[in-house]
């Protein structure tokens, strides 16, 4: 298991991290979100041990980065942002260097080299330099290195940032496919990409830790968790919109259009309103027949901003008290 | 120790499948050449001996070890890669170890390639060539010296063109502190105990006596410590970075 107490970083006046602390078991898939600048890769920097905290620790299976580095990275795969690599260096070369650096036999090495160059599927690049690959490719190359020698901890910076819509699918389902035994820690700021991978959420801003939950969780915490969209023609918008503002179950209606001539009317509940059915009723008595109609799950982009955005720091004690965070989001609404 | 031999071998590979190997070793045959016959005058002298040759060394090297050791560090910092080695379970020790070596290793290298100077002149005459291997080792001492400042300088930074100037720049002040002209400049004033440790520190006085045919402890250790003075220097250097900036 990994554990992480009391981390801060300062660069010069600057504080990068503040008193961060979290601890993750095998299994866990830890999807790190922040805006750019939160601190997310400093941290995964001090996790790895390439940075030295100002403050704190960091021990990885019993082993601390500070004090033993070399035993803690043993059994860490790092993908730094970017997927730096020897460029000069042919894929196959590369991937020997590492593999060899990672205390693996000639025979070994072999075995090793085969099997990630299959998972990544490296078998049409083997030979030619780093420097001539395209980005997905150097991001695959920069993989396949983090996992040549089954770390129980891998830890990704941005692994899909800069891939086209197959690669990032490629490399979610790459990440999918480690064994369960593992703990992954990915920085993102791809929402969609928790949801898709990881079993739990950490968000940071401003070095601070602002969530720590499961990713439906965080969805919970969305205004938009439990609301209904219902597309409809534009013709028929004012008439449907004065009704339904009209019910006592409902909160508020959000409009936007979407495509041309249609609409979409977001409908808020009011607290512990089962919308969805209500609608639906209420939309038959009225014989009226949408276009589409759907239940939100949340919005992650939505919470994200909510977290981040703000000044005050919303603890994890937030996820339970949904109600108080609703209310200052409506607040802070106001006032934006 | 294993993982020294490895990343030494990795850098070595390095510097064939970039050219630099190629580019280094032909100016430095070129040059060395140009100025053993011109400058040196290795014919006109009428001696069967190789100092016209080693003489220009320490000048040759003050432009040349600069330029094969800016590289060392300011490129991984520069391209990222330094985030990945240095989160590879290797030690920095062996990392900077295995690095220096790779660039001595090839500059002894490039230093081997001047053999046929040697032939000639065993062809030409009867030279001691027990002052010939002498200078060759004290040669390649001296190389070290300037790439281990080389590796400190190149650490500091992240611009190889700064590790260039700044790695020339104390190269040149260790040549010249035992340039005679420079040592009669502070004898004229200064204690003769900091004119005599400024003629000790510096690479010519070493370099010179070496030449000679005597490979003395005394040199030897110099150069041995002054490598590895400034091996641990980059090391504190590395470790500085490592705690202070991303």
């Amino acid at each position: 298991m990994i554990q992480v107490s009391g981390l801060e970083k300062t660069f010069g006046e600057k504080t990068v991290i503040n008193n961060l602390s979290f601890s993750l078991v095998s299994g866990e898939i830890l999807g790190f979100l922040g805006p750019n600048g939160a601190g997310k890769s400093t941290t995964m920097k001090i996790l790895t041990g390439f940075l030295k905290p100002s403050a704190g620790s960091v021990s990885v299976f019993g082993h601390d980065v500070l004090a033993d580095p070399v035993a803690a990275q043993k059994k860490m795969g790092y993908l730094p942002e970017g997927a730096p690599a020897y460029e000069e260096m042919t894929v196959l070369a590369f991937l020997e260097f590492i593999a060899e650096i990672r205390g693996f036999d000639a025979q070994q090495r072999r075995d090793r080299i085969t099997d990630v160059v299959r998972k990544m599927s490296l078998q049409d690049v083997l030979t030619q330099k780093i420097e001539t690959l395209s980005k997905g490719f150097k991001r695959r190359v920069g993989l396949a290195q983090a996992i040549i020698h089954d770390p129980a901890v891998l830890i990704l910076d941005e692994p899909t940032d800069g891939l086209d819509p197959n690669q990032k699918q490629q490399v979610r389902a790459l990440i999918q496919s480690l064994s369960k035994d593992k703990i992954v820690i990915i920085s993102t700021h791809i929402l969609e990409e928790v949801t898709a991978v990881c079993n739990r959420v950490i968000i940071i801003s401003e070095g601070k830790m602002v969530a720590d939950c499961s990713p439906s969780a965080l969805e919970q915490e969305s205004r938009y968790h439990g609301a209904v969209t219902i597309r409809l023609e534009e013709a028929h918008r004012e008439a449907v919109l004065a009704s339904i503002r009209g019910l006592a179950e409902v909160d508020s209606v959000d409009v936007a259009s979407v495509l041309v001539g249609t609409c979409d009317l977001t409908v808020f509940g009011k607290q512990g309103v089962e919308l969805y059915p209500y609608l639906s009723r209420f939309l038959t008595r009225q014989e009226l027949v949408p276009l589409g109609m759907f239940q939100e799950k949340g919005r992650l982009d939505d919470v994200f901003r909510r977290f981040t955005v703000s000044e005050g720091v919303v603890g994890t004690d937030l996820i339970n008290d949904a109600a108080a965070t609703e209310r200052s989001a409506a607040e802070k609404r106001q006032a934006l | 120790m294993n993982h020294l031999t490895t990343i030494m071998r990795r850098e070595l590979n390095s510097y064939f499948s970039t050219q630099i190997a190629y580019v280094f070793i032909l100016i430095f045959l070129m040059l060395s050449s140009a100025f053993t016959f011109y400058l040196g005058g290795f014919y006109e002298r009428g001696q069967a001996d190789l100092s016209p040759f080693f003489n220009f060394h320490p000048w040759l090297y003050l432009f040349l070890v600069p330029a094969l050791s800016m590289r060392l560090w300011a490129e991984e910092r520069k391209s990222g890669s330094i985030e990945l080695l240095l989160t590879l379970p290797i030690t920095l020790t062996e990392a900077i170890l295995g690095k220096f070596l790779a660039a001595w290793i090839f500059t002894g290298l490039a230093l081997s390639l001047t053999f046929p100077l040697w032939l000639t002149v065993n062809y030409l005459g009867d030279p001691d060539n027990g002052a010939i291997l002498a200078s060759y080792v004290g040669s390649w001492l001296m190389a070290g010296g300037f790439l281990a400042i080389g590796s400190c300088m190149s650490a500091l930074s992240k611009s190889q063109v700064i590790a260039f100037i700044l790695t020339g720049l104390i190269c040149l002040l260790f040549v010249l502190a035992g340039f005679p002209m420079v040592l009669g400049l502070f004898g004229s004033w200064a204690p003769q105990i900091l004119v005599d440790t400024m003629a000790d520190l510096s690479f010519l006085t070493h370099f010179a006596s070496i030449t000679k045919g005597v490979l003395s402890f005394q040199d030897l250790l110099f150069f041995v410590s002054f490598i590895l003075v400034w091996l641990w220097a980059t090391l504190i250097v590395v470790e500085m970075k490592r705690g202070a900036s991303a």
